[in-house]
């Protein structure tokens, strides 16, 4: 079920994918602000939605400047990495009918690998910076990528289970009758705190912790390469919130609607609700964080798995 | 877990309540009568300057930002040469004001005194006088005070007894 014009998808997602992210910093701020009673950025254009243009043409004529003791290949490698690994994920995403780069057998499996391989990027930048904070941010990142990523692999098995195929359009197929939120609501909510922490975003920025660590891992990039840290985040806000939607609120399925639509206002919604995380809770501890993942989250999401498997046994 | 959800649920409600920012530039925020901004210099009800070039404002400021040169008209009546505020240190305390014997330096409030150009908030005497009384209507120093200028003997004041004659005193 790939695209008939592979070439206009590729386009047409990367396009749109980052654009997205680019106008989430908009909407972040002025969620965020709508949150804190305040207005945000409304007085650039219409609504304050040339912030967006006045930022990036900011970012861009910025010092780009790698400091004298930093590991300069490794340096400028780490933000390309986060960038180009969250970018691989979206070419499995079924967003509509015929609008996927490429349908996987095993794409669930292809986005965790990629997800997984995003933790190199920070922690490569963080050792390339050759400074402490930025070290330790690499270090928090590593260790709570590692343990979140078990559970997270882990909560979405009961999807598979449950839809018999690792391919994402046949998930989204397989949720006809009914969405995997309903038989699948203890996935859902570790999926929801393993996304937050696999986004790095708070409550679980620990890498970043401006507080604690300055701003962590990022602590030595400037201009555009800061930048590209930023996007990737934001790329990731939405690889997550569009997984959310394809994995547990039935994709592009809805009535009336065309499907594209349905997917995109799941998708916003989720990446408001993470918007709304944000602005409500504050950071834990980061052994509170580790003990969490590993005493809590990793027993509830092994539980989960072995309940569907026996269910799905003794259905069939 | 559960009072994290409560948390995000009460940030959410957050949405439907009434914005704190002011809107600046459109929207002006109210200041009280005696909100202490730019200082200026007022006149008495017959139109002549209060300020007698006492220098108590200069004394009392404490960034030294007053400079005046006190002189005397034809009349024997004491006022500025030049008086000059210098903007770009005052702190806006009020000190001055509170020292004035005569009414004459107010506060106003204003705060909108930008400029691209540090000498530009050097305020000279032309910039500080202003046509009225501010904050004291009906004051006159001159027509209280029991000193003698041209145009008005001792004694002529306002609420003044005429001075003793010292002769009718001799015994």
């Amino acid at each position: 079920m790939t695209s008939p014009y592979p070439m206009a998808s590729v386009l047409g997602i990367l396009l749109v994918a980052l654009t997205t992210a680019a106008g989430l910093i908009w909407l972040e701020r002025r969620l965020l602000a709508l949150w804190q009673d305040r207005y945000g950025p409304n007085r650039v254009g219409p609504f304050g939605l040339l912030q967006v243009v006045a930022d990036g043409i900011k970012i861009f004529m910025k010092e780009d400047w790698i400091p004298p003791f930093a590991d300069k290949p490794v340096f400028i490698l780490a933000p390309a990495i986060i960038m180009v690994t969250v970018l691989m994920s979206f070419a499995v995403l079924p967003i509509a009918p015929g609008i996927i780069i490429s349908d996987l057998n095993i794409g669930l499996l292809f986005i965790l690998a990629m997800s997984s391989l995003a933790v190199y990027g920070v922690v490569l930048a963080g050792w390339s910076s050759n400074n402490k904070y930025a070290l330790l941010g690499g270090l928090r990142a590593a260790a709570q990528m590692i343990s979140y990523e078990v559970f997270m692999g882990l909560s979405l098995m009961g999807v598979v289970l449950l839809a018999g195929s690792f391919s994402l359009p046949a998930i989204v197929e397989a949720q006809q009758k009914i969405w995997f939120i309903v038989p699948q609501f203890l996935g859902f909510v570790l999926f929801l705190i393993a996304g937050l922490a696999e986004m790095r975003r708070t409550p679980f920025d620990l890498p970043e912790a401006e507080s604690e660590l300055v701003a962590g891992y990022h602590a030595e990039y400037s201009g555009m390469k800061f930048g590209m840290f930023f996007v990737g985040e934001y790329l990731g806000v939405i690889l997550i919130s569009a997984m959310m939607t394809v994995l547990f609120f039935g994709g592009w399925l809805g009535p009336v609607l065309p499907p594209i639509v349905w997917f995109l206002l799941k998708t916003f919604f989720f990446i408001s609700f993470f918007i709304l995380v944000r602005a409500a809770l504050p950071r834990p501890r980061f052994d509170q964080l580790m003990s969490w993942g590993w005493k809590v989250m990793l027993p509830l999401a092994l539980a989960n798995l072995v309940v569907t498997g026996a269910v799905v046994l003794a259905w069939r | 877990m559960f009072s994290a959800l409560k948390t995000i649920w009460y940030v959410f409600l957050h949405a439907f309540q009434k914005r704190i920012t002011v809107q600046y530039p459109d929207e002006k925020p109210y200041l009280a009568p005696r909100y202490r901004g730019r200082i200026i210099l007022s006149r008495d009800p017959d139109g002549g300057e209060r300020c007698v070039a006492c220098y108590l404002c200069a004394v009392a400021c404490p960034v030294s930002c007053i400079a005046l040169q006190a002189t005397e008209d034809e009349h024997g009546r004491r006022y500025p040469e030049y008086f000059r505020i210098n903007f770009s240190r005052c702190i806006f305390c009020g000190y001055c004001e509170e020292a004035c014997p005569t009414y004459a330096i107010q506060l106003t409030p204003d705060f909108e005194m930008g400029e691209f150009h540090r000498h530009n908030l050097v305020y000279e005497k032309e910039d500080l006088l202003i046509n009225g009384p501010g904050k004291y209507p009906g004051y006159n120093f001159w027509r209280i005070a029991g000193v003698q200028i041209g145009g008005k003997d001792k004694g002529q004041a306002a609420h003044e007894a005429a001075p003793v004659d010292l002769h009718s005193l001799l015994p």
